[in-house]
């Protein structure tokens, strides 16, 4: 059946992610073999024992061709099975399921606190386009975009923990230890949503529907929240969708500078140790769940917005 | 005059670290030496801005540092422009077969998350300058390909296109004297904000310990380091977050004035 026959667009999109997901799992594959000279060599460092060379090119399968590899790859994937640590020999999908809901936790409270302030922040700027209020805004928001999450994670680190002591430095020991790689992780997002909000409000402000609300005699309040913030929601859910991917991404050195044991985390602990089944894990999974959130962000949109099609 | 100066002053900064590349190129700063009564020490008139955890001199390391950050992103960015823009004209040129296939493999390297599949690269390859630049090629050449290839979609029916065309103008001149100076415009301006990233980008992947190695000084790794000695000197992390900061703020406000000046309306991806 061609993807052209299919007439719900629903389930047109469900299957355009196939091809990527595909895409996705050769790459990932690939990256072990991208390892310049022998990958057994560079994983086990120059002491090791040759038998225990052997052992190792046998159990990642590199004795066979590259294609029977990735079928056998993709086979062990489709049970859930990662493979194994090659210093621990723990079984990777162990170390995931231990790690995923730390990166889970952290990116969704990130997502919350970006909402809290970005969406707010982004309405006062444009209620009030261009006096002081807006030119706050807007210097806040373009600071915080310049600002890293390794440089502006220590800043926080230095000020709320060392400084004031309020909140714990790193670890995840106690209930506050979230508090500041989730504002870390937040505040680029919030940057990012404040001038979206800004831009997409100024341009609804002045469609015909609002000035009718407004003769209608209804308060400023219900115009703003129930007729203007919706009709210009729909680019800022977009927005927020393909951010959540960066915040997966800026997970992994957030993680690695507030010492929070998520995925991204146990990503650079491998890359450090040359664990390379690890990584390729790591790696996958963030990919799919990016490619995921993307197809929900999608979906989300046509139900926010009836005249959308999706192509 | 106040309103002049402010609009000026990213171009200032710019300019204030290009000075310093070339200053850095004719002058040695001596950034590696160490002074080992000077662990830490705090900045004077002697030393600007300090020294280092090894006793180094923080301003010529920071010098230096800028100098790979910039060399870095320059580089990467002619060669993920002339790759991208190839990419996209091609793609969006012949449309069809080719420009699905084109979109597959952009999708694909589009579904890795930001800085995720350098990272993953420059893991598998090593660390090293080489090794660094390889790794941001291969994955920020797609945002051109893309905006290069839904301009050129525009532009393929366009009279004077097929003027050329039944003139008998070959594929590579049609592409590139006839489409791509028509398309030069938003591509400038996401080449200044893809710089910005790419100077986040090397400094992410240094402060990771996967882009420039010691003793060769590079933002991400002065981060990494003045991070540790941030209770005892904080001199060292500020003076190097608080120049990247400037320098990354100054490309993204150039960004937006180009992008007035040129009045483009980019989307935000």
């Amino acid at each position: 059946m061609k993807s052209a026959d299919i007439k719900n667009p629903m389930i047109k999109r469900f299957l355009g992610i196939i091809p990527v997901v595909f895409g996705v799992l050769i790459l990932t594959f690939l990256l072990v073999h991208l390892i310049p000279g022998d990958p057994v060599e560079v994983m086990l460092g120059e002491s090791a024992t040759s038998a225990d060379r052997t052992q190792l090119r046998a159990e990642l399968g590199l004795n066979h061709s590259l294609p029977a590899q990735f079928v056998s790859y993709l086979g062990k994937l489709s049970v859930g099975d990662f493979g194994q640590s090659i210093h621990t020999k723990t079984p990777i999908s162990s170390l995931l399921a231990e790690r995923l809901p730390n990166t889970a936790k952290l990116a969704l409270l990130a997502l919350m606190i970006a909402i809290a302030i970005g969406l707010p922040l982004g309405v006062i700027a444009a209620l009030n386009a261009d006096n002081w209020l807006d030119k706050t805004a807007t210097v806040f928001s373009l600071t915080l975009s310049a600002m890293p999450h390794f440089w502006l994670g220590p800043l926080m680190m230095m000020v709320f923990a060392l400084w004031l002591g309020w909140l714990p430095v790193s670890g995840m020991e106690s209930a506050t230890s979230i508090i500041l790689p989730a504002l870390t992780l937040a505040f680029g997002l919030a940057a990012i949503l404040t001038r979206m909000t800004r831009a997409s409000l100024l341009e609804v402000l002045h469609e015909d529907f609002v000035r009718t609300a407004h003769s209608k005699g209804l308060t400023e309040y219900t115009v703003i929240i129930r007729h203007v913030l919706r009709a210009a929601l729909l680019p800022i859910i977009t927005v927020l969708g393909l951010q959540l991917g960066s915040l997966l991404a800026g997970a992994v050195i957030t993680e690695t500078v507030f010492s929070w044991d998520g995925v991204g985390r146990l990503l650079v602990e491998s890359i450090e140790k040359r664990d390379y089944p690890v990584t390729q894990a790591c790696v996958l999974v963030v990919a799919l769940s990016y490619v995921v959130i993307n197809l929900f962000t999608d979906l989300i949109y046509t139900q926010a917005d009836p005249r959308v099609k999706l192509v | 005059m106040m309103q002049r100066f402010l609009y000026c002053l990213p171009l200032f900064v710019l300019l204030f670290w290009a000075l310093t590349v070339v200053v850095s190129l004719l002058w040695d700063f001596h950034p590696n030496t160490i002074n080992l009564q000077k662990i830490l020490v705090t900045p004077n008139l002697h030393a600007l801005l300090g020294y280092d955890d090894l006793g180094r001199e923080v301003f010529a390391r920071l010098i230096n540092g800028a100098r790979v950050s910039m060399l870095v992103a320059t580089v990467v960015t002619i060669i993920t422009m002339l790759f991208g823009i190839t990419v996209g004209l091609i793609s969006g040129f012949y449309g069809g077969k080719v420009d699905r296939f084109v979109m597959h493999i952009t999708d694909v390297f589009m579904a890795f998350p930001g800085i995720l599949l350098a990272i993953a690269f420059a893991a598998v390859l090593g660390a090293g300058l080489g090794n660094l630049i390889i790794a941001l090629c291969m994955t920020s050449w797609v945002g051109y390909a893309r905006l290069t290839r839904a301009q050129a979609l525009s532009l393929r029916n366009r009279q004077h296109v097929l003027a050329a065309e039944s003139l008998g103008a070959s594929v590579p001149r049609i592409l590139f004297k006839h489409m791509l100076p028509l398309l030069a415009a938003p591509l400038v301006v996401e080449a200044t904000y893809s710089i910005a990233g790419l100077i986040i980008a090397e400094a992410s992947l240094s402060f990771l310990g996967l882009g420039i190695q010691a003793p060769k000084a590079s933002w991400g790794a002065m981060l990494r380091d003045g991070v540790r000695y941030m209770l005892v000197a904080p001199h060292y992390v500020l003076a190097v977050g608080l120049s990247l900061m400037s320098l990354v703020l100054a490309i993204n406000l150039l960004g937006d004035q180009l992008r007035d000046y040129l009045d483009i309306k980019v989307t935000i991806k």
